[in-house]
């Protein structure tokens, strides 16, 4: 083995790559929503946020995003709703009606996990052919089941994390005084509560941003979404169209579009975080 | 019947039916695609289908291999940026970084993790493209738009960045103390005990990081698709432009109901992921829960 001056010495310039590369993964963050704050402030209006295309929006004419905004806003609503209702019950039957350690638990939990990380367009491919199978079009009911789908995995994952958190001696305690398993399911719920919206926010985080899912079922459209099974704009997909276009103009406004969702999700993320740290005062 | 009873029992029905129904809707999915898929595989053998590198659906030519090809190339390079970056940061987190700068950066991971794929897309379009085809393939002698499988690498790199860092970090918060004292007391330096102690034993853990990352890279579409061409070829050098699978899908799935086959075509693709996929996830998570069952 060398002396110690060289062993130290490699030890320093380890240090330092590690620091380095620490330092390029947080930068990349501040990287990533500089270039969009800098590149999309200046194309940002009032005008883009609270007017719908008026004809031509997509060649440079007048408008703005409302009805992207609102879509997407609608459909990330919806479908987090749902996925929330689906998904609490799995993950409380999963934990506390099913035997813990049973083959059903583990394998359930599982697939869960592995759902997680199923890509959206493989979940937009199936429910397009689905939903070309019994002939719906595409629309907002379309993008609603579609993210869903995406979406019930993160909140049955998310929800069988906190419920976990839960000391083992509380459902022993809260048994053996009598009360049922809905009654202590309940309880827990209670003690969870700021970690179910949490994963409400993780989900609803997911759902707004996603695009390959909702670019095959959700279709596109000019006007306010008024009726569920009419095809409706979403803001990632606005994002998507206006940067494939040729125009610096409506470029400018993809810009301004990724800088408003931006805000949306970091919105979000601070919410989540505030809650988030509302559980952990929550712990016993 | 207790009253309180029947309506535990009633929880219990629907719980059941809920997790039934889903599991179910899973099982259609896979026989779905895979039904879906069998009448590209009647016309064609699967193994032409994964090897021939001819994609002209109008002729009837059904060749995979440039998109497979395309997403190896776009995952391996994420793979080779995004790897040594997060083992070594991860290290840096847990085994020198205060307690401080840990509460500080894991939050800023999830941050990472919650931005959108159209939001990179974005980014790589502003900032990756450009720096490319201005810069960096000049370096080269390249002359390119900066649309290459290399654009779509960093993209991918960036994405992948929080669910390794955050599983790594898990992974390495595992390791006993007691390894690392006595590895220490024998007079090892830290880099050392990190190098020969650390990251042996968590070698499982950091692979089963990987694989989730690669899973992650191969799915990524929508911002791929905005960066990387779109051409159908073999790429051949960094500079080239790819064509990934997802991107394959979300680009055609408007006109490929007047194509015969080809709609079966864009099943199997999605089947081909949709299995890849889930054996990766599968395999990796199964690593992860055994180590974490030993750490307890």
């Amino acid at each position: 083995m060398s002396n110690v001056k060289s062993r130290l010495r490699k030890e320093k310039i380890a240090k330092i790559a590690m620091q380095l590369s620490g330092m390029a993964i947080t930068g990349s963050l501040f990287f990533i929503v500089g270039t969009i704050l800098y590149k999309g402030l200046p194309y940002l209006s009032w005008e883009m946020v609270s007017q719908s295309p008026q004809g031509g929006f997509y060649i440079g004419k007048d408008g703005g995003i409302f009805n992207a905004i609102l879509g997407s806003l609608y459909l990330a609503t919806v479908s987090t709703a749902l996925a929330t209702l689906i998904g609490i019950p799995i993950s409380i039957y999963l934990n506390m009606y099913v035997k813990s350690g049973s083959f059903l638990e583990r394998a359930c939990k599982l697939l869960f996990d592995v759902l997680f990380g199923i890509p959206s367009i493989v979940y937009g491919a199936i429910a397009f052919s689905i939903m070309v199978w019994i002939g719906i079009r595409a629309s907002l009911l379309g993008g609603i089941i579609t993210i869903t789908l995406l979406t019930i995995p993160i909140v049955v994952r998310t929800i069988d994390e906190l419920l976990k958190t839960i000391p083992i001696d509380l459902k022993h305690v809260t048994f053996s005084l009598g009360s049922t398993r809905w009654e202590t399911a309940k309880m827990f719920l209670r003690y969870i509560r700021p970690g179910i919206f949490t994963a409400i926010l993780l989900a609803f985080g997911r759902a707004i941003g996603d695009v390959a899912g909702v670019l095959l079922t959700t279709g596109f459209s000019d006007n306010l979404p008024k009726y569920i099974d009419e095809p409706s704009a979403t803001l990632p997909l606005a994002i998507f169209f206006q940067l494939s276009s040729p125009i610096p103009e409506v470029q400018g406004r993809a810009y301004a579009s990724a800088l408003v969702l931006t805000c949306i999700i970091l919105i979000i993320v601070i919410c989540t975080h505030l809650l988030a740290s509302k559980q952990q005062k929550h712990k016993i | 019947m207790n009253w309180r009873l029947i309506k535990d029992k009633l929880a219990e029905r629907s719980f059941v039916l809920l997790l039934l129904s889903s599991v179910v809707v899973i099982l259609l999915i896979l026989i779905g695609l895979a039904m879906k898929s069998v009448p590209l595989l009647r016309a064609e053998s699967l193994l032409t289908v994964l090897t021939d590198s001819v994609w002209s659906p109008l002729k009837g030519n059904f060749g995979f291999l440039p998109f497979i090809m395309g997403t190896i190339w776009v995952t391996l390079i994420s793979l080779v940026i995004a790897v040594p970056l997060c083992v070594l940061a991860s290290v840096y987190l847990v085994e020198y970084a205060s307690e401080a700068l840990r509460k500080m950066v894991l939050p800023l991971m999830n941050v990472l993790a919650a931005i959108p794929p159209v939001l990179y897309g974005v980014w790589g379009v502003l900032f990756v493209v450009p720096i490319l085809s201005d810069y960096i393939a000049p370096l080269f002698g390249v002359n390119t738009t900066g649309y290459t499988v290399l654009a779509g690498g960093i993209v991918l790199a960036v994405m992948i960045f929080p669910i390794m860092i955050s599983i790594m970090v898990e992974v390495l918060q595992t390791i006993p103390q007691e390894l690392k004292a006595a590895s220490l007391s024998l007079g090892a330096t830290k880099w050392e005990t990190i190098t020969k102690v650390i990251l042996v034993k968590a070698k499982p853990g950091i692979l089963a990081a990987v694989v989730l990352g690669v899973s992650r890279a191969f799915g990524e579409t929508v911002a791929v698709l905005m960066v990387c061409g779109n051409i159908p070829q073999l790429p051949k050098s960094l500079f080239d432009a790819g064509y990934p699978l997802p991107a394959l899908i979300a680009n055609n799935f408007g006109e490929m109901m007047s194509i015969p086959l080809y709609d079966s075509a864009l099943m199997f693709a999605a089947l081909l992921l949709f299995v890849l996929i889930f054996g990766f996830n599968l395999l990796s998570r199964l690593i992860l829960n055994r180590l974490e069952e030993k750490a307890q």
